[in-house]
């Protein structure tokens, strides 16, 4: 019998997540995989979701899982896994991922992996690969019990793969109770983002504590125009309020992969090397020898950012023949 | 208000942490420890809130004998009194079994409102605050970078992928805060007197109406199979900056091929 393994997928700005494609293909790989839907959106979000490897939808498009946070999603959730018991059930380390596995893995008292980057199925049971600490350690992971798995997924663990299935979507009754009306969205703001984004950026330039200030992130910005890049950030900058949330790298911002990342001003914490060790190249700045971030280098300079990099931009503008 | 700071005492950020081959557990014996500075945060918010609307934040933390250092620290800062969950029992518990035991511990405390932080500095697992949620019975509010409370009405900024929500709920409830909410405050010299004389109270996980099944090794549903160090990268080339440094990355860029 093959096993079923349903993935949670979610939509922003109208559009299926590129990780929720990402977790689709890998249960298309090793089972029959199914999704599940749940809020308003447009039709072809299930289309896209049949395309890329899903057999089944479970689908409600009733406006409380939009307007309520977490509560409504995990009881409808735990209704559907109790009815239909697939082996194993993704969701992206996301948000509302997080939320909702904790929520369901308290409820059937089974808990759940999180951070994990590659799982198979041995069995009735599941091992799952963790980088853990970062990545500086290989770890890999059971869940005792005989329910269904829950595994949050690192996001960029696996390729989204197309794998045309028929659409079939299952409507899925919303939940009602009162209850479960607890965290009531009053309001979503988008923040505009400026200049070239992270996501899929073939070079990243980025700065941690070491940059100092606000005003010192212009040099990046002109290090990543001259290489076609987007700029990056620790949470450490973030966190400062030097850039905002949507350029922060690590474990509680983006995971990239680019061809190229340039470290400038960053240590090599835990949080922040989780989001972008698996880079092609890295190449860092920092003024300190002993900074973890050298040891997951292709090339580093021990030395000041702010004498390094505007000597490399005049030395990138001569090759070009831009001087 | 009666607030319950969740936090946690891990290994100083000097210590490069370690994983026990033998008892596939981090080494946080004999380490320096400090308290993370993700439950600072949660702990200066907790003191933000009671300036501001009155009552008192108690911080409940489970860990070993050298955690003491980081509650020592949350009530220089001006929490009231702690809670320290200390049993040998209780290590190698996973998540679950981890907020089994924090949601038992918070329970014998009154609480409107629990806080603690998205993630630990160490672990960063993520969950476990959505875990003490359903075991305490109530709603998890989790990414907070703002709380303002009017009565028994709480509005959070939480963080999104695209900018951030607000959202509304009511007491009790759980909040986890993001980092950088706030810059936890360094305790003062009265703060660390008075910290002294306060009271740590010390539960086992029997004294909580544990059993020895539920927490620990024993009672966690994740088994660690297997801890190794994966592939080492490849050893790239570090240099001295002397003059030099800016070129030399941009002749390994053009070794590379990117220019």
């Amino acid at each position: 019998m093959t096993d079923v393994i349903w993935v949670y997928a979610e939509l922003s700005d109208d559009k299926v997540t590129t990780t929720s494609l990402e977790m689709l293909a890998k249960a298309a790989e090793i089972g029959k995989a199914e999704a599940v839907l749940l809020g308003p959106g447009p039709e072809e979000a299930a289309e896209t979701l049949a395309k890329y490897g899903a057999s089944k939808i479970y689908r409600s498009t009733d406006p409380i899982y939009r307007d309520y946070l977490t509560l409504p999603a995990a009881e409808t959730v735990a209704g559907l896994i109790h009815t239909h018991k697939p082996a194993v059930m993704l969701f992206a380390s996301s948000y509302s991922g997080r939320d909702l596995v904790a929520s369901l893995s308290a409820s059937f008292d089974c808990g759940a992996i999180s951070d994990v980057g590659d799982f198979e199925l041995k069995g009735s049971g599941v091992h799952a690969t963790i980088p853990a600490l970062g990545g500086s350690y290989q770890n890999t992971s059971t869940l005792t019990g005989d329910g269904t798995k829950l595994l949050l997924v690192r996001p960029k663990s696996f390729e989204p793969k197309m794998k045309e299935q028929s659409l079939s979507i299952e409507q899925v009754p919303a939940v009602l109770d009162d209850r479960l009306r607890k965290l009531r969205v009053k309001e979503r703001v988008t923040v505009k983002r400026e200049g070239p984004q992270l996501e899929g950026a073939k070079t990243i330039v980025s700065g941690g504590r070491g940059l100092k200030g606000e005003e010192n992130f212009a040099i990046l910005k002109d290090l990543a125009k001259l290489l076609d890049g987007a700029v990056g950030a620790t949470r450490a900058a973030v966190d400062a309020g030097w850039v905002p949330y949507s350029m922060q790298v690590g474990q509680t911002g983006k995971t990239v992969k680019p061809d190229l990342y340039i470290a400038c001003g960053i240590s090599g914490a835990v949080q922040h090397l989780s989001g972008m060790k698996s880079s092609k190249t890295i190449i860092s700045i920092n003024k300190d020898a002993d900074a973890p971030i050298f040891q997951y280098s292709d090339f580093g300079v021990i030395g000041d950012v702010f004498k390094i990099i505007p000597q490399l931009i005049d030395e990138l503008k001569k090759r070009k023949g831009m001087q | 208000m009666n607030i319950v700071v969740c936090g946690k005492v891990i290994p100083a950020s000097s210590v490069t942490i370690e994983i026990d081959p033998n008892t596939k557990r981090m080494r946080r014996k004999g380490v320096p420890h400090e308290l993370d500075p993700a439950a600072a945060s949660a702990v200066e918010e907790g003191l933000r809130l009671i300036e501001k609307h009155g009552g008192t934040v108690t911080l409940v933390t489970m860990g070993i004998s050298d955690a003491t250092i980081g509650i020592r620290n949350a009530l220089a800062m001006g929490v009231a009194s702690a809670v320290h969950v200390l049993d040998d029992a209780v290590a190698g518990s996973d998540t679950l079994g981890t907020a089994k035991i924090l949601a038992a511990a918070i329970k014998k405390q009154p609480f409107d409102l629990v806080l603690c932080a998205t993630e630990s500095s160490d672990s960063y697992s993520g969950i476990v605050p959505g875990q003490i949620a359903h075991f305490l019975g109530v709603a998890p509010m989790t990414f907070a970078k703002e709380i303002s409370i009017d009565g028994n009405v709480i509005i959070v900024k939480r963080q999104s992928e695209n900018g951030y929500d607000l959202i509304e709920s009511s007491l009790p409830l759980l909040v986890a805060v993001s980092s950088g909410i706030n810059e936890p405050r360094y305790p003062q010299l009265k703060g660390i007197m008075a910290a002294k004389k306060k009271e740590i109270k010390v539960y086992t996980s029997a004294d909580l109406g544990l059993s020895a099944d539920q927490v620990g090794e024993k009672g966690a549903r994740e088994k660690v199979l297997t801890v190794a160090r994966p592939p080492k990268r490849q050893a790239g080339k570090v240099v001295i900056d002397e003059g030099e440094g800016g070129k030399q990355i941009a002749n390994f860029l053009a070794e590379i091929k990117v220019i």
